[in-house]
């Protein structure tokens, strides 16, 4: 086995993704206290300008995997590509981002490669000598110390927002090493047939460093405007608890917790929300949370850092408008 | 002697729970306000099985016990007090009755439409002059061809207003009980027409009216059971449906008593919430032994009413046990509300008005101690 | 169709939880268990299918006695068959060695569609179903929000990043769903007498097939759970509303520095 940390990168729009460079940033930790070197394994269809930007954030080798079978990810042809290639280099651990791709993939590759495998990782560490990660159970109400046996291929899901990325140095340039692609389309069982991007606006909630996010106190549909309007003051995303999807006030996608989206952002603002266990076990990840609710005994104070217990109709406009003060003087 | 819950009947539990949570309970307060009749929620139940709880399934029911009928009855009833009403009349006052005293043909005609709450089902015993003293009441029932003609005046008539079938007692012989026959009524039947409806003190989702027959004309074949033993098929009737009544009491009681703690625990007087407060606790902890007590006896009359045993005190005592007991526990929740027990945005006063009903119908608490008594002293 | 169906036990998420004193497991004793929430909507989405084209629904579980129950939960709701594999070598699988175990539970009964939730919400490791895709060298599609049946395929919609897939999957195939792709109906109580009457087929690891060597070691270990990080008791501001929003705003400036 080597001493390489290797990260499987994720892209869209011809840019990796934000999670990529968080797991480069923490693979260089780790590497420096393995002796060893980082490595970016990256597939697409054109996927070679990506090795710039993923060496300048910290990949010493991009191993690229450039075929037009390769252009959206389906399980089989990633599969057939990454687990040969991981199985010949022996890596000391692998870190894949926990999206849609990466949680399809990382099951399927650690069973064909019989590679020891954990999810939701919230932190990853070197001790004694094993691969330690820890990750939250039981709806956020503990959290559980799992290490990797020795011997054997070692993969890590890493949930998103858990690292930062580190800074671009445009000096560091990565030896790329062409992975050679033999795929037949008639071994590849999935096909993508469509992909209908969701219209939002902003920024994915599993990427966003600050979420505004309402409950059933906002009373109805029509009412998240007010969220909207924080939100582009702030640049952040839009998400809910769980009862305005129930009600159908918001899309699915909104949904944050136990039955929705687990998210870390820096910035959390619950507006509405009583902080029931399904909801904080999404969200109590958060570096920072605001709650902002009439009842003085809703739950979600007892995990916010700064706690408004008052009318959110009046708080919010008035939020908004001192926030938009905020960003004109900081512009200015 | 097993106390515990077998799993079929646990999973009865969690089901209707989590039905009557997130089906019933978030309508309580405007089915309390407004009086509705929800049919989509009968529909629901009926295709559960449950408004046919011990039907056997070939007739559509859901051929289970009389220990799931009070589980039934319970989770019901503490999400919402009407509704349980119309299910326990269903159930135990138009079911069973056909059921047990149906001929076949009765049966495969009915049953399947009552099982599956195609149709609900109501009985009607009592008259302006005979509460109490069922066996005084006066409809008469004569023959006059190949028919009955009914003529008389049944009120508080649960489930009236939009049942389909009528269990009719009236009188087709001599005085008192012996001379008493049932019969099988139909909605369109010529003659019967639904009177005055009431208005309720509590459990307003469910109907209660008057059913007028005059010289209502119904076929031979819809005398149920034999001619002048119809007392006896209501008497048998009021066995299960009292245990059903006392399973809505304790649904009632555990209502008012979980209301209460859930506010007694935000509720901060004195700068603590007071369920740190002695005398609420101790309430609270009267209304959870006593509420324990009535569930014990109520699974014990139905028990013994599984057995295939006589279990006609068994059913008085569940039922009078936990109907006062339901009226006592809704009572001290009101109490633990404090000023908000009284104003009707909070859930404890709709409690207290449901509770009292339990007390009341299916033989008041005071016939409930005549039967006993007679069991008791030997002169039953 | 014959599909087959993956259903786990676990605690309920509404209680709480007692990390036991040597910080390897929660305590058990007290514990409401309960069908997991994604595989009841997997056990839907299969009776919608089968009362739309015929065939049966088998479920599968493997786990301790209690497991049983998620297998009973299934039958009520209408699923035919259910396998119970048990087995104290199962104590400490990982999941890759679980989803091994219930390939090879899965393999005989030539299912058409191999139907899961999309994880546990007990460990929220989303690894089983397409681990088992592979040990059945079966295609797979995960966190199905939607699922439609064709000629030897399905098609299915995904939440990706910002985006809803449409994907189509050749049939047989493992997929697992996410919430939204279905309601699932309560069991209605002769459905509960019916899986009362219904015999669960129990399976050891030997009857699969399996002996301990098969298996593999499990990879990872719990070395041991803690509570969840206590935050630190947090600031109610007081006061005017916009006097309040001010503090809020300088506060995240200047303290929490997140403006």
């Amino acid at each position: 086995m080597s001493r390489d940390v290797w990260v499987l990168a994720e892209h869209a729009e011809g840019h990796p993704r934000r999670i990529t460079f968080e797991l480069l940033s923490r693979a260089r930790a780790l590497a420096e206290m393995l002796g060893g070197r980082v490595a970016s394994l990256v597939l697409g269809n054109g996927a070679a300008r990506l090795s710039r930007e993923l060496g300048a954030r910290g990949a010493d080798v991009v191993y690229l995997a450039d075929h037009p079978l390769l252009a959206q990810y389906t399980t089989d042809a990633y599969a057939a590509v990454i687990a040969p290639l991981i199985a010949r280099e022996q890596p000391s651990l692998l870190l894949i981002g926990s999206t849609a791709a990466g949680r399809d993939l990382a099951p399927r590759l650690a069973a064909r490669l019989r590679a020891g495998l954990a999810t939701d990782c919230a932190a990853v560490d070197l001790d004694q000598g094993r691969v330690v990660v820890t990750r939250p159970m039981m709806t956020r109400k503990a959290i559980a110390r799992v290490a990797f046996r020795n011997d054997g291929l070692r993969i890590a899901v890493v949930l998103p927002n858990v690292f930062a990325p580190g800074a671009p140095d445009a000096a560091r340039t990565p030896q790329v090493v062409p992975v050679p692609v033999t795929l037949d389309a008639s071994a590849v069982r999935t096909r993508v047939a469509g992909i209908t991007p969701i219209a939002r606006e902003t920024v994915p909630l599993t990427e966003a460093d600050i979420i505004v996010s309402g409950g059933r106190g906002l009373r109805g549909p029509e009412n998240f405007a007010l969220l909207d309007e924080l939100a582009t003051a702030l640049g952040a995303a839009v998400g809910s608890s769980r009862p305005p999807v129930d009600s159908g006030w918001v899309p699915h996608d909104y949904e944050i917790g136990q039955t929705g989206k687990t998210v870390n952002p820096q910035l959390y603002i619950a507006c509405g929300i009583s902080g029931a266990p399904q909801h904080l076990a999404g969200m109590s990840g958060s570096r920072y949370i605001v709650a902002i609710n009439k009842d003085p005994q809703a739950p979600i104070f007892s995990v916010a850092s700064y706690g408004i217990v008052g009318d959110l109709f009046q708080i919010l406009p008035l939020l908004t408008a001192e926030i938009r003060r905020l960003k004109a003087a900081q512009a200015g | 002697m097993e106390f515990d819950l077998s799993e079929e009947h646990r999973l009865v539990q969690a089901t209707v729970r989590e039905w009557a949570t997130s089906r019933l309970l978030p309508l309580a307060a405007e089915l309390d306000r407004t009086g509705r009749y929800p049919p989509e929620l009968i529909r629901e139940l009926g295709d559960l099985g449950l408004m046919g709880v011990f039907v056997p399934e070939t007739y559509g029911g859901g051929g289970m016990d009389a220990v799931s009928y009070c589980i039934v009855m319970e989770e019901i009833a503490r999400a919402e007090a009407g509704l349980s009403t119309i299910v326990s009349v269903n159930n135990s006052l138009a079911c069973f009755p056909m059921f047990h005293f149906g001929t076949e043909a009765q049966k495969r005609k009915y049953l399947p439409d009552l099982a599956r709450a195609r149709t609900t089902g109501c009985y009607c015993l009592t008259e302006p002059t005979a509460g109490s003293d069922a066996a005084s009441l006066r409809t008469t029932a004569r023959e006059s061809g190949d028919h009955w003609v009914l003529s008389g005046t049944k009120i508080f008539v649960t489930n009236g207003v939009e049942a389909g079938i009528l269990i009719i007692y009236a009188r087709t012989g001599g005085e008192g009980s012996r001379g008493i026959s049932a019969f099988i009524a139909e909605k369109g039947d010529p003659g019967l027409s639904v009177g005055k409806v009431e208005h309720k003190l509590g459990i307003h989702a469910s109907s209660t009216c008057e059913i007028v027959l005059q010289e209502c004309r119904l076929p031979k074949d819809r005398l149920l059971g034999e001619r002048d033993k119809g007392f006896q098929i209501a008497m048998a009737t009021l066995d299960g449906g009292r245990i059903g009544i006392a399973s809505q009491a304790l649904g009632i009681a555990r209502a008012a008593m979980e209301d209460a703690i859930a506010y007694a625990k935000e509720r901060r007087q004195f700068g603590r919430p007071i369920a740190e407060f002695q005398a609420i606790q101790w309430k609270i902890a009267d209304m959870a032994t006593r509420i324990q007590a009535g569930r014990l006896l109520t699974y014990r009359a139905a028990w013994v009413r599984d057995q295939g045993r006589g279990h006609t005190r068994e059913a008085s005592i569940a039922k009078l046990f936990a109907s006062e007991t339901a009226m006592w526990a809704a009572t001290q929740a009101v109490q633990i509300f404090g000023g908000y027990g009284y104003i009707q945005d909070y859930p404890a006063e709709r409690h207290l008005r449901d509770a009292k009903i339990t007390e009341i119908y299916e033989g008041t608490s005071e016939v409930q101690r005549m039967v006993i008594a007679r069991h008791v002293l030997g002169t039953a | 169709m014959n599909i087959v169906v993956c259903v786990k036990q676990v605690p309920d998420t509404e209680a709480p939880i007692r990390i036991r004193g040597d910080g390897r497991g929660i305590e058990e004793g007290g514990l409401t268990f309960v069908p997991n929430y994604y595989d009841e909507h997997a056990v839907e989405e299969a009776l919608r299918i089968k009362e739309r084209l015929g065939g049966t629904v088998t479920l599968v579980t493997a786990g301790p006695g209690r497991a049983a129950e998620a297998l009973r939960a299934g039958l009520a709701m209408g699923a035919d068959q259910a396998i119970h594999v048990q087995d104290p070598a199962l104590d400490a699988a990982d999941h890759i060695v679980l989803a091994r175990v219930l390939a090879a539970a899965i393999a005989p009964l030539s299912g058409d569609l191999i139907l899961c939730g999309k994880l546990a919400t007990d460990d929220n490791a989303a690894i089983v179903g397409p681990a088992i895709a592979e040990f059945l060298g079966l295609p797979q599609a995960t966190a199905v929000t939607r699922l439609e049946l064709g000629q030897g395929a399905a098609q299915v919609h995904r939440e990706v990043e910002g985006a809803v897939e449409v994907l189509e999957v050749s049939l047989p195939a493992v997929i697992t769903v996410e919430r939204g792709i279905n309601e699932a109906r309560y069991p209605s109580l002769p459905g509960i007498m019916k899986a009362k009457r219904t015999p669960i087929t129990v399976r050891t690891l030997a009857d699969l097939g399996l002996g301990p060597g098969d298996l593999g070691p499990s990879r990872v270990e719990l070395l041991g759970l803690t509570p969840p990080p206590r935050r630190q008791a947090g600031r109610i501001l007081e006061g005017e509303p916009a006097a309040v929003v001010a503090e809020l705003v300088r506060l995240l400036r200047e303290e929490a520095k997140v403006l």
